[in-house]
């Protein structure tokens, strides 16, 4: 962590050589990586950095998704302003809802955000009028991003070259955002809850309070993850709540290191392209998925940078601390 | 300093404290002891806001702190240890105090600068002090028993408390460990002009530093005074000291 | 009229209950004894109900080989929780609590796709033996024999169940745990066997209700996340950890069902939901379970 390396810049760059390979495909793969990626960060603001289980984090990613693609679609509010908006709205969901769930602890506090999220579910998949029910929103325009064809260097490529610049930059400054977040005296005191709540409280940490703040700036990134996504799949399904999404965000959060900042951003590119490349040949994704999660629990706890951690140190031939860091 | 007035405490039918009062004046080293069981643990939680009181009140300089939130209670200057180790079991000995000071002090607004950069100086000049230093870079869980104490004993200091609460200060120590810690806390308590109050087992630790000392037996107090007087207590000596 | 109708629908909501409690009791217990919620066990149900198919295909000529079917099929998912259990979930016991959480989730993945590939993705159904055929008239509402048998076989385990947890040394075991970790040790069980057993048990019903569900409800893919959520709704509304509050959390959860469809049809499945975030709110341990030490 102290080696000062701008981890943020370096990815931000190397994000945005994946278009000059001029592989539709590549593009199409690396926007969802983006797009997941700061998903799986913003869980991991709970997850790693606070100690909360959320089972219901989709439910934040899904309303940023219906939120944005609404606006768009019926009010024709610009880009950047409904993407605002769909920040926002999940934000304030998870401060009422957060507001009861911290009150809880394990288990419970895990179920109860289950059950919101499983509320929430339930509505937008039944309310026909507003949510267009099982049939989704679809034809979500795309924004106006012509512009940037005219900066110098950037001429020549698709509409999905622009919409993937556009997500690099933006979920990058959102992650750099996080980050800045996670490293701040805020930040820290949410890891002394992770590491022992009961001490936290008696060095002078309102824990319910920094617990429900966490919980509503995860949600609020959750759902710009969550909206720009609606926008890159052209249509928005209540699915995106449904509670095997907010599964998927915890176990790409776990596979890639939930005690790294940019663990979750591995597990996030590990699992979609693993996911593309496996089920191009089988339908049994969940199998290999699960044979993956069962040999990182027994072999690699850390995660994908555990593991490189690790080996990392083996190699500079220091004493490796157990695993977790 | 501290004015405890009756307090009682009833787990499903068992009382566990039953009306037990003391005061504990400025810069006093004061020390409650007991057989096991007999409500020391519970006491004390109900002192530091873990527990609430089912009756009497609790009093922090003369302001009422009876089932107010540990968060709170730690604000107004109360600092403690626990009896089992209770530090950040993942972060360096450096994050665990400048954590505290951060905490204490109200940065926890700051969701934007680097938090290490905050109270350096003041995280270093509090682990020197209680001989930590060269430890610094340590992950806290993986240290010695005694050296987890001492850190505790940091974070409870890096609250600026005028009083300080510790539970079983000693417990689970070796000789030569006891022997430091007690020699530590005298210094801190001395330098920084601390009101200390302790549960112990170690009866030669009690009378060796308690200038007061509180006798619970079943949830009840049953003498309180200096260390010659509870030891001539007839009370004390037959219920308590006579096990020896 | 009227009166028949909301009877036949209290029968309906009080099916569903005692098919939940049949499930959600093992979840429950596990959870009581090993403090973890195993998302598996709706996957062990469904693979019950699978086994249970598989048998009666291979006792094809004999109709009343359901009985034979059910009572392998639980076995089978006994003998595979026992497995699960020795070679693996022991080694997660001192490690964290969401690890051991992904390990059963690990073990839906793996085994719902094992089961696809074994038995194909398209619908599986298991006749109803001839001896519970037939209906009976209840107040004028219709009751399948075979519902009829399924709720008094449930009343039947439900009770022996609780004399088990009242009466014999295992069942103190498994209350002591439930209630306080620490006494535990103290009672000097053999904490390895009792966790095997216990796990050993609570896959047994799991599998017995999959087979037991086979007659009356297709067995298809998927039907196992189906059920597990139900079954965690069952038993947060009881309480975790809480026997009879995993009772009364299937009564509840059959009949808010059953009704809700009546009252809101559009927001029935949003109804159980709620119930389950009022109850985490209100009384987090549920309605008869008692705060976690």
């Amino acid at each position: 962590m102290s080696r000062r390396i701008p981890w943020t810049l370096v990815v931000l760059l190397l994000a945005l050589t994946i278009p000059w390979f001029g592989s539709r495909y590549y593009t199409f793969l690396a926007t969802q990586i983006a797009i997941l990626s700061l998903f799986a960060v913003s869980y991991n603001l709970l997850l790693g950095t606070t100690g909360l289980v959320s089972f219901g984090h989709a439910a934040y990613f899904g309303l940023g998704a219906y939120a944005t693609g609404l606006l768009m679609k019926e009010l024709n509010v610009p880009f950047l302003l409904a993407l605002l908006a769909g920040g926002l709205l999940p934000a304030a969901f998870a401060g009422v809802f957060g507001y009861f769930c911290v009150r809880l602890t394990k288990i419970y506090f895990s179920m109860l955000t289950l059950a919101f999220a499983q509320i929430v579910w339930a509505i937008c998949f039944q309310w026909n009028e507003v949510t267009g029910g099982d049939q989704g929103i679809s034809a979500i325009p795309y924004p106006e991003l012509g512009w940037i064809g005219a900066i110098p260097g950037l001429g020549g490529f698709r509409t999905g070259d622009h919409f993937y610049f556009a997500c690099v930059v933006l979920v990058i400054l959102c992650i750099w955002v996080l980050g800045r977040i996670t490293d701040s005296p805020f930040g820290r005191l949410l890891t002394t809850i992770r590491e022992n709540p009961e001490r936290a409280s008696f060095i002078g940490v309102d824990v319910r309070r920094y617990e429900l703040a966490a919980f509503a700036i995860a949600g609020g990134f959750a759902g710009v993850s969550g909206a720009l996504f609606g926008i890159f799949n052209r249509g928005v399904f209540a699915d995106f709540m449904f509670w095997p999404k907010s599964a998927e965000v915890l176990i790409m959060t776990i596979l890639g290191g939930m005690n790294y900042f940019w663990g979750p951003v591995a597990g996030t590119i590990m699992m979609v392209v693993l996911n593309q490349q496996i089920t191009s040949y089988t339908e049994y994704w969940p199998l290999v998925l699960g044979t993956i999660l069962l040999v990182l629990l027994f072999a690699f706890p850390g995660g994908l940078m555990g593991a490189l951690d690790a080996g990392a140190k083996r190699l500079r031939g220091q004493k490796t601390g157990g695993g977790d860091a | 300093m501290l004015d405890i007035d009756n307090v009682t405490k009833t787990f499903s039918g068992f009382t566990a404290v039953s009306g037990v009062s003391l005061t504990v004046e400025k810069q006093q080293i004061a020390a409650v002891i007991g057989p096991n069981g007999a409500g020391k643990s519970t006491f004390f939680n109900m002192i530091t806001g873990h527990l609430t009181p089912d009756s009497g009140a609790i009093r922090l300089n003369g302001r009422d702190i009876t089932g107010i939130a540990p968060h709170k209670i730690c604000g107004a200057g109360m600092g403690r240890s626990f009896q089992r180790t209770n530090i950040f079991p993942k972060l360096t000995v450096f994050d665990n105090v400048q954590a505290a000071y951060l905490a204490h002090r109200g940065k926890g607004g700051n969701f934007w600068s680097p938090a290490e950069r905050f109270y350096r100086d003041e995280t270093e000049a509090l682990l020197r002090s209680i001989g930590l230093w060269e430890q610094r870079e340590s992950i806290g869980g993986v240290m010695s028993y005694g050296a987890q104490k001492q850190l505790e004993l940091g974070l409870a200091l890096a609250s600026d408390p005028a009083l300080l609460l510790l539970d079983e200060p000693t417990a689970g120590m070796s000789a030569t460990e006891t022997h430091e810690a007690i020699r530590l806390l005298e210094r801190i308590a001395g330098e920084r002009e601390l009101t200390l109050l302790f549960t112990e087992h170690d009866m030669e630790v009690v009378f060796s530093i308690a200038q007061k000392i509180a006798v619970l037996h079943q949830g009840r107090k049953i003498a309180e005074g200096t260390p010659a007087e509870v030891r001539a207590d007839p009370e004390v000596r037959r219920i308590y000291l006579g096990h020896h | 009229m009227a009166a028949e109708f909301l009877f036949s629908q209290f029968l309906s909501g009080l099916t569903t209950a005692i098919f939940l409690f049949l499930v959600a009791s093992g979840l429950s217990l596990v959870f009581g004894v090993l403090r973890v919620l195993n998302f598996a066990h709706g996957t062990f149900y469904m693979l019950g109900a699978y086994l249970a198919w598989q048998t009666m295909a291979w006792l094809a000529p004999t109709k009343e080989g359901f009985w034979l079917a059910a009572l392998a099929a639980a076995t089978g998912i006994a003998i595979l929780g026992f497995v699960v259990e020795r070679l693996m979930f022991r080694h997660l016991y001192g490690k964290e609590e969401l690890y051991q959480l992904l390990f059963t989730y690990a073990l839906v993945l793996i085994l719902g796709d094992a089961a696809k590939i074994l038995w194909g993705t398209g619908q599986l159904s298991v006749s109803r033996p001839p001896s519970v055929e037939g209906s009976l008239s209840v107040f004028g509402a219709l009751l399948p024999g075979y519902n009829l048998f399924v709720m008094v076989l449930g009343f039947a385990i439900a009770i022996g169940f609780w004399v088990i947890l009242q009466r014999t040394s295992a069942g103190r075991m498994i209350r002591a745990a439930a209630m306080d970790r620490e006494m535990l040790g103290s009672l000097g069980a053999n904490v390895g066997v009792l966790y095997t057993g216990v796990f050993v048990v609570s896959s047994f019903l799991a599998g017995l209700s999959g087979a037991l569900v086979s007659p009356i409800k297709a067995i298809v893919p998927g039907m196992d996340v189906e059920i597990i959520v139900e079954a965690f709704i069952v038993v947060v509304i009881g309480g975790l950890g809480s026997f009879w509050g995993t009772f009364l959390g299937a009564l509840i959860y059959g009949q808010v069902l059953s009704f809700g469809i009546l009252i809101f049809p559009r927001f029935s499945i949003f109804s159980v939901f709620a119930l389950m975030a009022v109850i985490l709110i209100v009384r987090p341990w549920g309605l008869l379970g008692r705060p976690l030490k």
